[in-house]
C-alpha cells in the first residue's frame, strides 16, 4: 500500500482573491485506503482547497492529480465524475425528495422518452444502501431523516462513482456518539475498498483514532505532513500555530473599573448551558472554542435575538431583560455580528447612512433627516478609525472587509455603548487590517469599554483578550487569564479533551 | 468601480432615454402611418398623456415604496374600487343631504379613510403574522373585490356632481388636476423616501432586513406605514378618476396591480426590495402610456399593445440582469 499511487496528488495549488493569497503554492498527496487529515486553524486555507478539489473554485496555479491523470474540474458533478466526493459541513440534500432521488440527483437513471426509470433507480440505491448498512430505504423521504442518516446519503452519494477520493469536513459536527461510531465504521470501510480519504476536523480525539497522516496547513501555505503514529498533539498545535507570534501581548496595560456585565447560569435550550461570566470596564474578554460551542448563540441572547431559557443578565449590577435588539441597544449593548454581509451592512446603502442606521431618528430637524449631523459623525469615526473610503458617498458593498468591518464598528461606537460584543471580528479581512482592528479593540478597551471578542483564530484572542473563556459544545470548559494561559492548555479545553479526561 | 458608477447612471437614466425613443419613433413612423393629421409630440396630446397616467401612476407610487421595502400589494386594484364606491355613494346619502357641495370634502375623506384602512389591514397582517405580503395581498385582492360586489351587485354606482366634475376637469398652468396630483404625490412620497427616516429605514429593510433588525429598527411599523400609505394612494387615484367619471363599475381597478407593478419595475425598482427610485417609476408610467398612445397613433390595435408591453418588460429585466451581472461578477448561474 505505501508504495502504491497516491488516489489524489496536489502540486502547487495556488488560488488569490483580490487582496489575499487564500491558497500559497500547496502540495500533498493522498494514498488509497489512506485517512488523511487535514488541518489548520480557521482562515489557514482549508475550506479554499476542499472548495477547489470540489470544482467550486478554479486553482489559479498548480495541477490536481487522480490515479496519475492530471484533471481539471468546472464543476461539483465533473469533480464526482473524476472520483472525487465531498461531503460537506453543511448537507446539501433536497429535503422534499426521496433518498433515491438524492443520491442520483442531477444523473436520474431514465428511458428513452425521458421519463424516469423509477425501479432501476431505488434497486441500485437500495443496493449501495445496504453497503452502507443503514436502517432506512431508497424511498424515504430525507427531510424525515435525522442529521446522521443525511450525512449518510450524502455518503451513499459518494458511493455511486466509483470515488477515488472523499472528502469529509467536519463530519461529527452534529452527530452523537453513536452516530459517531456509525460514521467511522464506514469511514473504515471505504479504507478497506481501497478509497484515500481526507478528514478535516478540530477534534484531535477523532484525528488520532481515525487517521494515518497529518497535513497542516497554515496561512494558505503547505507546512508539512506528520505521521499520526508518532505524533503528539503538541507536534501539530506547534505546526498549526507557528513561530511562537509576535502579537502574543500577555500584559495587561490598564486597570479595569466596575463590573459592566455580569452573565449568571444563562442556558438556551440545548445552545447552551449555565453560563456564567462577567466583563469589567475596560477588559476584553475572549470566547474561544470550536464552531458550534454555542459563542454566537450567547452574544445573540445578550443582543436580543434570543430568549434564554434560565440564568440572569444584570448591567452595572441591576437585573436587565433584554426582549429585542432595540431593548439592547437602549441598555448600550452593541453586537459586531459574525456575518458583516448579511447581518451587519446594509451593502446597497451608502457608508454613512450605514454608519447612522441606528439612530438616524435622532438626527432630524422637522420631518427630515439632518445631513450635516450625518456627515459630521461619519467624518468623526472615519477619521478615528481611519476608514478608507474616497467619500461618503461610496455604498458600503463597495468597500474592503477591513473597511467595512470599520464603519460596522463606528456604527456602534457613535452609539457609545458600555459593552461592545464583536462576532469573529477580523473574518475574510486580510493581515494588514487585521492587525488594525486588533489595534482598534484593544484601544477602545484603554478608553473604557467592556468588550467582549469572540473568535476561532487563536492568535486573534491570545493578542486582543484579558482573559479568555473556553468553551466546548454550550459549556464554558474554563476561564484563563492573559498571565496563565497557553495555547495547549487552551487547544485542550475547546477539543473537550479536559472533559473526557475528568469522565476518564 | 467607475464602470458600476457608469452602469449605475445609465440604469438611472435608462428609462428616460426610452421615452425619448419612444417619442422620436412614433413622430418619423407616425409621418408614415398615422391617420391623423396632428403630430405627436403635440402639447395638447402630451398635456393629455399627463392626465391619462394619473389614476396608474398614483398607485405606481405608492407601490414602489412597498417594493423598496421588500413587500408588494396586489390588493390596490380592488381597493381602488371600493374607495370610488364609498366615494360617489356617500354623496348620496340621506345624513349629507343638507350639506349642499361641503359633502364633497367628506365623501372624499371617506374615500382616502377606506383606502388607508383597507392598506393597514393589509400591513397588519403582513407585520404580526409574518406571512408573505404577495399571498396576503392576494387574499385581500380577492376578499376587498368580494366586499365591491356585496355593495351594489353587478350594478354600476353613480353619482355625477357637477362642482366636482368642474374641479376635476380644470387646468391650472396648463396641467389638468389629475396630473397635479401625480406631481404631488411623486413629490411628497420623493420626499418621504430620501429625506425621513421613514424612507431611510425602508430602503435598509428591503435591501438587508437582518441588519436592519440588528441595528434596532423596528421592522413592523415601517411596514404598515407603507401598506397604510398605498391604500390610501389607491383610494386618491380612484378620488381623482371618479371625481369626473361619476359612475364605478364592480370590475374597475382589475389589473391596476400588474400595471403600476409593470411601471415599477420598468423604472428600474427591484423586485427583491432595497432599491428603487420614485422619479424613475414616474418615468416608468409615462413610458407606458406613451407605448398605448403611440402604438393607438400609428394604427395598431389596443390589442397589440399589452404583447408589446410585455416584450419589453422581459427585454428590459433581461438588460438590467445582463448588467448586474457584468457589475458584480456574479457567478452564471
Amino acid at each position: 500500500m505505501s508504495t502504491a499511487t497516491p488516489a489524489l496528488r496536489l502540486e502547487n495549488i495556488v488560488k488569490t482573491f483580490p487582496g489575499v493569497r487564500a491558497l500559497d503554492g500547496v502540495s500533498f498527496s493522498v494514498l488509497p485506503g489512506e485517512v488523511h487529515a487535514l488541518m489548520g486553524e480557521n482562515g489557514a486555507g482549508k475550506s479554499t482547497l476542499m472548495k477547489v478539489l470540489g470544482g467550486i473554485y478554479q486553482p489559479d496555479g498548480g495541477e490536481i492529480i487522480v490515479s496519475e491523470q492530471k484533471v481539471v474540474m468546472r464543476s461539483p458533478l465533473e469533480a464526482k465524475h473524476k472520483g472525487i466526493v465531498f461531503i460537506h459541513q453543511e448537507l446539501s440534500l433536497a429535503k422534499e425528495l426521496s433518498v433515491a432521488e438524492n443520491i442520483y440527483l442531477g444523473e436520474l437513471p431514465h428511458n428513452r422518452f425521458g421519463l424516469v426509470d423509477w425501479q432501476h433507480l431505488f434497486e441500485k440505491t437500495d443496493a449501495i444502501l445496504q453497503r452502507l448498512k443503514v436502517g432506512f430505504d431508497a424511498r424515504t423521504r430525507v427531510g424525515d431523516l435525522s442529521i446522521a442518516n443525511q450525512q449518510m446519503v450524502e455518503i451513499a452519494r459518494a458511493l455511486t462513482h466509483e470515488a477515488k477520493a472523499v472528502i469529509f469536513d467536519e463530519p461529527t459536527a452534529s452527530l452523537t456518539d453513536a452516530e459517531k461510531v456509525v460514521l467511522f465504521e464506514v469511514i473504515e470501510d471505504l479504507k478497506s475498498h481501497g478509497v484515500g480519504i481526507i478528514y478535516i476536523s478540530h477534534r484531535m480525539e477523532e484525528i488520532f483514532k481515525m487517521t494515518d497522516r497529518i497535513t497542516v496547513l497554515r496561512d494558505g501555505q503547505y507546512r508539512g505532513t506528520l505521521d499520526t503514529a508518532q505524533t503528539t498533539e503538541e507536534d501539530i498545535t506547534q505546526l498549526m500555530i507557528g513561530r511562537k507570534l509576535d502579537l502574543t501581548r500577555n500584559a495587561v496595560d490598564h486597570e479595569f473599573g466596575a463590573a459592566a456585565l455580569e452573565v449568571e447560569n444563562l442556558s438556551c435550550g440545548t445552545l447552551y448551558t449555565d453560563i456564567s461570566f462577567s466583563v469589567r470596564e475596560g477588559e476584553v474578554v475572549g470566547f474561544y472554542g470550536l464552531v458550534g460551542a454555542g459563542r454566537t448563540e450567547i452574544a445573540e441572547t445578550l443582543f436580543g435575538l434570543r430568549t434564554p431559557t434560565a440564568g440572569k443578565i444584570l448591567l452595572n449590577g441591576r437585573e436587565v431583560h433584554i426582549e429585542s435588539p432595540v431593548d439592547a441597544i437602549e441598555l448600550g449593548i452593541s453586537l459586531v455580528p459574525e456575518n458583516r454581509k448579511e447581518q451587519g451592512l446594509v451593502l446597497g446603502m451608502n457608508c454613512r447612512d450605514n454608519m447612522t442606521l441606528p439612530q438616524v431618528d435622532a438626527l432630524v430637524s422637522g420631518p427630515f433627516v439632518k445631513d450635516s449631523a450625518e456627515i459630521e459623525i461619519f467624518g468623526h469615526y472615519r477619521d478615528k478609525l481611519e476608514i478608507k473610503t474616497p467619500s461618503w458617498k461610496q455604498l458600503a458593498g463597495n468597500l474592503s472587509g477591513g473597511n467595512q468591518q470599520k464603519i460596522v464598528i463606528g456604527k456602534w461606537l457613535s452609539m457609545h455603548p458600555k459593552v461592545l460584543i464583536v462576532d469573529e471580528p477580523t473574518r475574510g479581512i486580510d493581515v494588514g487590517s487585521k492587525s488594525e482592528i486588533h489595534k482598534l479593540i484593544r484601544d477602545l478597551a484603554s478608553q473604557g469599554y467592556a468588550i467582549i471578542v469572540i473568535s476561532s483564530e487563536m492568535p486573534e484572542i491570545l493578542h486582543v483578550s484579558d482573559r479568555i473563556v473556553a468553551m466546548y459544545s454550550g459549556r464554558i470548559m474554563r476561564t484563563f487569564t492573559a498571565q496563565e494561559v497557553t495555547e495547549d492548555s487552551l487547544i485542550q479545553a475547546i477539543s473537550g479533551l479536559g472533559e473526557s479526561e475528568k469522565v476518564a | 468601480m467607475t464602470s458600476e458608477t457608469k452602469t449605475r447612471l445609465f440604469k438611472q437614466g435608462a428609462i428616460w432615454g426610452f421615452i425619448a425613443f419612444e417619442l422620436i419613433f412614433f413622430s418619423v413612423a407616425g409621418s408614415y402611418f398615422s391617420l391623423s393629421k396632428g403630430a405627436f409630440m403635440d402639447a395638447d396630446n402630451m398635456l393629455l398623456l399627463f392626465k391619462q397616467s394619473a389614476p396608474i401612476g398614483i398607485i405606481a407610487l405608492g407601490m414602489t415604496i412597498v417594493m423598496i421595502n421588500g413587500n408588494i400589494d396586489l390588493s390596490v386594484g380592488a381597493t381602488y374600487a371600493l374607495s370610488a364606491i364609498v366615494l360617489l355613494d356617500s354623496m348620496t346619502w340621506p345624513i349629507f343631504a343638507g350639506l349642499g357641495d361641503w359633502v364633497i370634502p367628506i365623501s372624499w375623506a371617506l374615500a382616502l379613510l377606506t383606502g388607508a384602512v383597507l392598506g393597514a389591514v393589509n400591513g397588519l397582517i403582513v407585520w404580526k403574522t409574518g406571512v408573505d405580503a404577495f399571498i396576503v395581498t392576494l387574499g385581500s385582492m380577492l376578499g376587498y373585490r368580494g366586499l365591491v360586489f356585496m355593495y351594489n351587485g353587478e350594478d354600476p354606482t353613480s353619482h355625477l356632481n357637477w362642482t366636482l366634475v368642474d374641479f376635476a376637469e380644470a387646468q391650472f398652468l396648463g396641467l389638468h388636476t389629475a396630473t397635479w396630483f401625480l406631481l404631488g404625490v411623486a413629490v411628497i412620497l420623493w420626499l418621504l423616501m430620501n429625506r425621513t427616516v421613514h424612507g431611510r429605514n425602508a430602503y435598509a429593510i428591503g435591501d438587508n432586513r437582518e441588519a436592519a433588525v440588528n441595528a434596532g429598527i423596528r421592522v413592523g411599523p415601517h411596514m404598515l406605514l407603507n401598506f397604510v400609505l398605498i391604500g390610501f394612494l389607491a383610494a386618491l387615484s380612484a378620488v381623482v378618476f371618479y371625481s369626473e367619471s361619476g359612475s364605478v363599475n364592480p370590475n374597475d381597478g382589475s389589473l391596476f396591480e400588474l400595471w403600476a407593478i409593470t411601471a415599477v419595475v420598468l423604472g428600474g425598482t427591484k423586485l427583491a426590495g432595497g432599491s428603487g427610485s420614485i422619479i424613475s417609476t414616474l418615468g416608468g408610467v409615462i413610458a407606458i402610456q406613451l407605448l398605448r398612445k403611440g402604438l393607438g397613433y400609428i394604427g395598431a390595435g389596443t390589442e397589440t399593445v399589452n404583447l408589446v408591453i410585455g416584450l419589453i418588460l422581459v427585454a428590459v429585466l433581461f438588460l438590467d440582469r445582463q448588467l448586474n451581472v457584468k457589475a458584480k461578477g456574479e457567478l452564471k448561474v
